[in-house]
């Protein structure tokens, strides 16, 4: 596939059903094959083919020095990353957990981001950095965390973090192919399926939603551009991730009128979608997996506050994780699920 | 039991002892350096570059060393240079150190914030840069000045740099001798410790891919070899057999902790290649032509993919960490006229003088030209401005770089600091160039 032989619409592509999973897979074919600098790597994406699967078949079809095992080490994979991008390769690095990226976060802040401006530009350090996250797998402390404020409070980083299958491929194509670091994290509740929050219910497959038809080829979805889910006029609800499908559930069962925003990309922020709909409802909520203090969400209030204050009829709702962390046992206590954000919801409209 | 922090063990078993490492000399102290062991020059083996690893790790206790007590080269380490080829890499030597003794005086006169001098390490840079190819990549920490002035980078960009001038191609984004040029393979100084070394494997990673035979070549001080990113970086050369030399500049001193907080007092550094089953070499890091002999070594055997090799170059820190050290507060000043290695200018001139090739009227007279060539570019630079001056650079580019493009959030901050530039400093021009 090269990019001459993508289609010319992505409406009238053919598609296929995938889930999440599937869909980054997809993509990582398609950029090993469109881009001879693309090297994915990583512990287990090689032969194995990684512990989500995400890797599954890269290394058979393009071979061992493109699709590679890591020592267990996110130090040297990041750092080893960006020594790759001084070359001039674009690796896509995967860390298994985004609960273990911390031994690499020094090469990252320290290092990937500030490349291209400590070097003026001589250097830069073009990876992608995928990673699962989030909770509500049973993954207890080590294997649930959400710790996109961290990357998103470095200057010099993308974050991104799909929610559906048909965003993660285009997101991640369009990741791999961006010349600055990103940080693409993969919210693992939803890799099989579009968690509603309400955990008790039966796994509902990607299948059934539309967002798993995935058009087949190469195509991208520009970083920075957010996607209105669902457009509505009483209340502005402002996601990402899993939590896109959680509050759309939440509203749709309380009958709320809710203009449903997937951020897809941190950072750089899509303020004009966000704008534009808290003009139009003057009432926000904002609402993520992660601990509260100093979230993402924190920076999303105060942005609506500094740009939309004047439309603002109420003050703007922060739903989130608790700021412990993330518990085993009561998992569900912690995830910010339909009482949470109904709770929320409620206060917003009556407000 | 519950037992608190009390100290008191059980009295039948001996009180344990934490040892905190102390260097054998403080201020004021006779300095006595007969423990360190100065084998003869020219007795070390010179394994062929093929061997397998584990038969260079005797080397990794021994000391590679080519000049003897006579100022002859001699032994199989003999790299048997040319005599142009001795004479540059002398006057590169000489000039590094000119370079230095000028820029330490004019952070002493306000020309710039900080200044780090490389005295008695240069061999460690320019012979060992002379023996690498033009465009393997070198990934040096922050005492690699040698190797861009060896690499032919004009001292007037390093000085504009060193100002943070309105001609600093850094746009005065970086301290002080964080020098960069990818056209010289220089990869950027970060100044956070070790963090080149994962990167110099990632760089030989992606050589091996694409099969380029480009080789990387990492410096870094003994202290920093603490850092995980060191045995991230050798554990990986090692898996994937790298085409990677790590030189790990032992210079006795980081800032005022001595090497023995790094593990000096258990073994070399050059033996930790021994637990990675990696090539390694300890060498007499004063002494220029062993330097050369072992980068040369590393590289030949790096460019035939036999992989990485740890190099400790064994050396003294003759001056301060940076202009923001003062040593005298925790190290003997004796130190540097009792080093047992001497000093690698003055060693190379001897060997130069002991061929016929050179005299003592020869390297006054080349001093003196060095030093007015190192005066000549500081005028140049100074034309640029000094750091003193300050607001060199158009507010914008603050603003540029941090990412490809400009997003709004940062758009918008850039307005702002325009903005208040005209308030603070309603005089200022930006510069035309």
């Amino acid at each position: 596939m090269t990019l001459e032989e993508a289609p010319l619409s992505l409406a009238t592509a053919p598609t296929r059903r995938l889930n999440m999973i599937e869909a980054i897979n997809d993509a990582l074919d398609i950029m090993l094959t469109h881009d001879p600098s693309v090297i994915v790597m990583g512990e287990d994406v090689g032969y194995f083919g990684g512990v989500f699967r995400a890797t599954a078949g890269l290394q058979k079809k393009h071979g061992k020095t493109r699709v590679f095992d890591t020592p267990i080490s996110e130090c040297g994979i990041i750092g080893a990353a960006v020594g790759m991008g001084a070359y001039g390769l674009r690796p896509v690095p995967e860390i298994q957990f985004a609960d273990y990226i911390y031994p690499g976060l020094d090469q990252l802040i320290s290092e990937a981001a500030r490349l291209r401006y400590r070097s003026a530009g001589e250097f830069t350090a073009p990876m992608t950095v995928r990673s699962p996250f989030g909770g509500g797998i049973f993954g207890g402390q080590t294997h649930s965390q959400s710790p996109e404020a961290i990357f998103t409070h470095v200057a010099g980083l993308k974050t991104v973090i799909p929610s559906t299958p048909h965003d993660a491929k285009g997101l991640l194509i369009a990741a791999i192919e961006d010349n600055d670091p990103v940080i693409f994290f993969e919210p693992k509740r939803i890799y099989n399926g579009p968690f509603n929050g309400y955990y008790d219910q039966p796994v509902e497959p990607w299948a059934k939603h539309p967002d798993s038809a995935v058009p087949e080829g190469y195509y991208s979805i520009p970083l920075g551009k957010a996607r209105i889910v669902r457009p509505g006029e009483a209340l502005t609800v402002l996601a990402y991730g899993t939590m896109v499908h959680v509050a759309e559930a939440v509203c749709r069962e309380k009958g709320a009128d809710a203009e449903i925003i997937d951020l897809r990309t941190l950072v750089p922020l899509d303020i004009e979608t966000i704008e534009a709909s808290v003009a139009k409802t003057g009432r926000c909520m904002v609402v993520h997996e992660a601990t509260r203090t100093s979230g993402f969400g924190a920076e999303l209030a105060a942005l609506v506050q500094e740009r939309c204050f004047h439309h603002l009829e109420a003050p703007v709702e922060r739903v989130t994780g608790f700021d412990t962390p993330y518990p085993h046992s009561l998992e569900w206590a912690y995830f910010p699920g339909p009482i949470r954000i109904g709770e929320a919801v409620d206060k917003l409209l009556k407000a | 039991m519950n037992r608190n922090a009390s100290g008191v063990g059980r009295g039948n078993l001996p009180r344990l002892a934490l040892h905190v490492p102390e260097p054998k000399f403080r201020p004021g102290d006779k300095v006595d350096y007969s423990h360190i062991v100065v084998p003869e020059a020219g007795k070390q083996p010179r394994p062929d570059e093929s061997v397998a690893a584990s038969e260079t790790w005797p080397l990794c206790h021994d000391m590679v060393r080519v000049l003897g007590d006579d100022h002859k080269a001699i032994g199989p380490w003999d790299p048997k240079l040319d005599v142009e080829t001795l004479r540059r890499m002398l006057r590169t030597m000489a000039l590094t150190r000119a370079f230095d003794d000028r820029m330490y005086r004019g952070q002493r006169q306000g020309k710039t914030s900080f200044y780090m001098k490389c005295t008695g390490e240069e061999a460690t840079s320019v012979a060992a840069g002379m023996a690498l190819a033009a465009d393997d990549m070198v990934f040096p920490s922050y005492r690699q000045q040698g190797i861009l002035i060896a690499r032919g980078y004009p001292l007037l960009e390093m000085i504009n740099q060193i100002y943070s001038n309105r001609a600093d191609k850094l746009k005065g984004r970086q301290l002080p001798i964080m020098y960069c040029s990818r056209e010289h393979s220089f990869f950027t100084i970060s100044g956070n410790l070790a963090t080149q070394l994962p990167q110099a494997t990632g760089f030989a990673m992606a050589s091996a891919i694409k099969g380029d035979s480009r080789i990387a070549a990492a410096w870094v001080g003994e202290g920093s070899t603490a850092e995980s990113d060191f045995h991230a970086a050798l554990t990986f050369a090692a898996v994937y057999n790298a085409p990677a030399i790590f030189n790990v500049v032992n210079n006795q001193w980081a800032i005022s902790s001595f090497s023995g907080l790094a593990g000096a007092e258990r073994t070399t550094f050059a033996a930790r290649a021994i637990g990675y089953g990696i090539a390694g070499l300890r060498v007499d890091g004063n002494d220029a032509l062993a330097v050369y002999a072992a980068e040369q070594w590393a590289a030949n055997r790096a460019r035939a993919n036999l992989g990485p090799t740890l190099i400790e170059h064994f050396t003294y820190r003759a001056e301060g960490h940076s202009t923001s050290d003062d040593p005298s507060q925790y190290r003997s000043a004796q130190e540097r006229e009792e080093w047992p290695l001497g000093d690698p200018i003055n060693r190379l001139k001897a060997h130069l003088i002991a061929l016929g090739e050179w005299s003592e009227d020869q390297q006054a007279a080349m001093d003196r030209e060095l030093v007015d060539m190192v005066k000549a570019a500081t005028k140049e630079a100074e034309k640029n401005g000094i750091l003193g001056h300050g607001l060199h650079h158009p507010f914008k580019t603050m603003f540029e770089d941090v990412f490809e493009e400009l997003p709004w959030h940062l758009e918008e901050q850039a307005e702002q600091a325009i903005r208040e530039r005209r308030i603070k400093w309603p005089t200022w021009k930006e510069y035309e160039k």
